[in-house]
């Protein structure tokens, strides 16, 4: 430190020195600092502004040259989604028309038929987000419970081999999913598994819990060991102890391990494509192979991408507290 | 009813009532931990193992006969082929490049938004946004993008004249092809999704670092780099080096987004190892024993280099 007192002051200190007098000078940095994010923020959104305005363009609209910012908002792209349609004859669409007319015809139908098609029924589209929001749930919560457990026990107790146990965890993240496949694959038919939704869940909560293993433990290695011993010397069994102790302080690293398990259980593509095909088939896979007449259908890529974000952006922003509160993976205080 | 017992009691009162149903460390250890392990094993160990089988047969996934066994050959056959070196290069260039850039911009938006301002919480959680897309949605929409005839990338460059511009998916440069602008363009999506993972670990490892630090610097005149270099730097390491693992190994596994984008072209520009992989076990041929020795190969590099990130971060927490 001596150096400073050598050379002495190189620059005034611009830290807040008293509450109420904020230095002009880190008053303008702050300011500074809040437009640079801001302008960072809008700069990472704009590709997810693209698909958003893309969702509710026409076919024309979403393939024009150059490309339009400001245009007539429609739902075919939802409709197109939605929907299982067939071309219809000249006779059937004047009688569609008069329906029309006499307003007895849904927003959808009217969009099917200025595009000269009928409504059949719902598309496959919505019977896989419903797979989906149940294996991502359930899968979700399981990874986070059993990580939460194990994490518990590797970080408290003396687990002979740990180390090499935590890696076999970690180590289980690394095979490309590709190749674990094939086996899978076989296994699954063997045991009944293949298109079941129990497999993807197994599947699912598998390929999160090395994740939310390894983060979980970087919470609980951060609160004192202190609080439990205190508890148990209170009479408190283990368990009580790690419930009512353990339980609500990790609670802001359950929170963003929630969120990152949901988000791959959510958006998973490689093992939906293989190890399902009808029953158990997730939305991901069906949202990749939306064609229509003439090729790829992007306003309808595009509205099922927006409408399949949005509930994991919900969630995020819900616990978005937590999320920012800090993830450590236990490297700060091993 | 002994539990309604142990509850109505206070704790410090409850030990006889308790002795019963008071679970040693030991079994709550192992009741802990095993449901998690053999699940792991269950699903992880039997796949391992029977790919490990298959990498020395020339078992094909589409044949009806039991694998062969052929010994080394499939390992000899991938290492003598100049095509996969240059796959791997592909695959290493690749990880470099995108790696490299999040670590960058992940470190830069986490010192950005360190500091609480107005709003400080939203903005972050919004540059959040594009880690939840699925990547092979981000891959769609991205080649839209990218797309020389109406997409926004183009546009943007300047050059309005449909077709003409860049095209960055075919390594199309104002018409001049250019090798490498197909990577280049993968990478950059790869970058715009998982800087905001890097950011988010970071920021974590920022909000850890005790103030009394700072305040010490700030009390010897520290500059701001100084404090940056010997307090910032030091201690966000170990969560750094964190990410920049599980990027690096996400990297050399990814396949889907540039499946999405490119497909492995033009020529082999963006076939990187794994996209390589799918295309053995799965398109055409689907040979499984051949693509479970690559498999094998790509792990035992990503085993390898994971050990290496971990030493060096116990010997960085060693010195912390």
């Amino acid at each position: 430190m001596a150096r400073f007192e050598e050379r002495g002051p190189r620059s005034p200190i611009v830290q807040p020195i008293r509450v109420d007098k904020v230095h002009p000078r880190a008053r303008a940095q702050r300011r500074l600092i809040a437009i640079a994010s801001l302008l960072m923020a809008i700069i990472m959104l704009l590709p997810v502004f693209v698909m958003g305005i893309s969702a509710f363009k026409t076919r024309a609209d979403v393939m024009s040259s150059p490309p339009k910012i400001l245009f007539k908002p429609t739902l075919e792209g939802f409709m197109l989604l939605f929907t299982e349609r067939a071309v219809v004859s000249q006779s059937r669409q004047e009688e569609l028309q008069e329906e029309a007319a006499a307003g007895s015809l849904s927003l959808f139908e009217r969009l099917a038929l200025e595009a000269g098609m009928e409504i059949t029924g719902p598309s496959a589209y919505v019977f896989r987000l419903w797979n989906s929001v149940i294996i991502a749930g359930i899968s979700t919560v399981a990874s986070v419970v059993l990580g939460l457990f194990a994490a518990y026990a590797f970080s408290r107790f003396k687990v002979p081999g740990k180390n090499d146990l935590m890696f076999f965890i970690l180590s289980t993240r690394m095979l490309p999913a590709v190749v674990v496949t094939i086996p899978l694959f076989l296994m699954y038919r063997q045991l009944g598994l293949h298109d079941r939704h129990l497999g993807m869940i197994i599947l699912y909560t598998v390929f999160n819990l090395s994740f939310s293993v390894w983060l979980l433990k970087g919470f609980i290695d951060e609160i004192p060991k202190e609080y439990e011993e205190a508890a148990l010397v209170d009479g408190y069994t283990r368990l009580q102890a790690f419930f009512r102790i353990v339980l609500p302080q990790a609670a802001s690293g359950i929170a963003a391990t929630t969120v990152f398990c949901l988000i791959f259980a959510w958006n998973e593509y490689a093992f939906a494509l293989m190890l399902t095909s009808q029953r158990a088939r997730t939305a991901p896979p069906s949202i990749a192979t939306m064609m229509g007449r003439g090729g790829i259908e992007w306003s309808a890529i595009a509205a099922g991408s927006l409408g399949f974000l949005i509930p994991v952006v919900i969630v995020t922003f819900a616990l978005r507290k937590y999320l920012l509160r800090g993830i450590t993976f236990g490297a700060i205080r091993g | 009813m002994p539990s309604k017992q142990a509850q109505g009691i206070a704790p410090a009162a409850s030990n006889v009532g308790q002795a019963r149903r008071h679970l040693s460390d030991r079994a709550i250890q192992n009741l802990f931990i095993w449901p998690t392990l053999l699940l792991l094993i269950a699903v992880n160990l039997f796949p391992l193992l029977y790919s490990l089988y298959l990498s020395f047969t020339n078992f094909l996934a589409v044949q009806n006969k039991p694998p062969g066994w052929v010994g080394l050959a499939n390992f000899a056959t991938i290492l003598n082929s100049p095509e996969m070196w240059r796959n791997f290069a592909t695959t290493g260039r690749y990880a470099l490049m995108s790696v490299g850039m999040q670590t960058l911009i992940g470190f830069g938006l986490a010192m950005l938004v360190r500091r609480k301002f107005f709003g400080s919480g939203l903005i972050t959680t919004l540059i959040l946004v594009p880690m939840m897309i699925s990547p092979v949605v981000v891959g769609m929409f991205w080649k839209m993008i990218y797309n020389p005839n109406f997409g926004f990338f183009n546009f943007l460059l300047g050059a309005g004249d449909a077709g003409k511009g860049v095209d960055m998916l075919a390594s199309k440069f104002f018409g001049q092809s250019t090798p490498g602008l197909a990577l280049i363009a993968v990478a950059i999506v790869d970058v715009w999704m998982w800087s905001p993972f890097v950011m988010l670990l970071v920021l974590s490892g920022l909000n850890a670092i005790p103030e009394y630090l700072y305040e010490a610097a700030a009390i010897d005149r520290a500059s701001p780099w100084f404090q940056f270099r010997r307090i910032t730097l030091p201690q966000v390491a170990p969560l750094l080096l964190i990410a920049v693992l599980f990027r690096t190994i996400e990297a050399f596994k990814s396949f889907d987004l540039v499946m999405g984008m490119t497909g492995g072209g033009p020529g082999d520009q963006t076939e990187l190892i794994a996209v390589n992989l799918y295309r053995q076990a799965f398109l055409g041929t689907f040979k499984t024993g051949f693509s479970s020795a690559l498999a094998y190969i790509i792990l035992i590099i990503i085993i390898a280099a994971s050990n290496m990130y971990i030493k060096y971060l116990n010997q960085i927490k060693g010195e912390a």
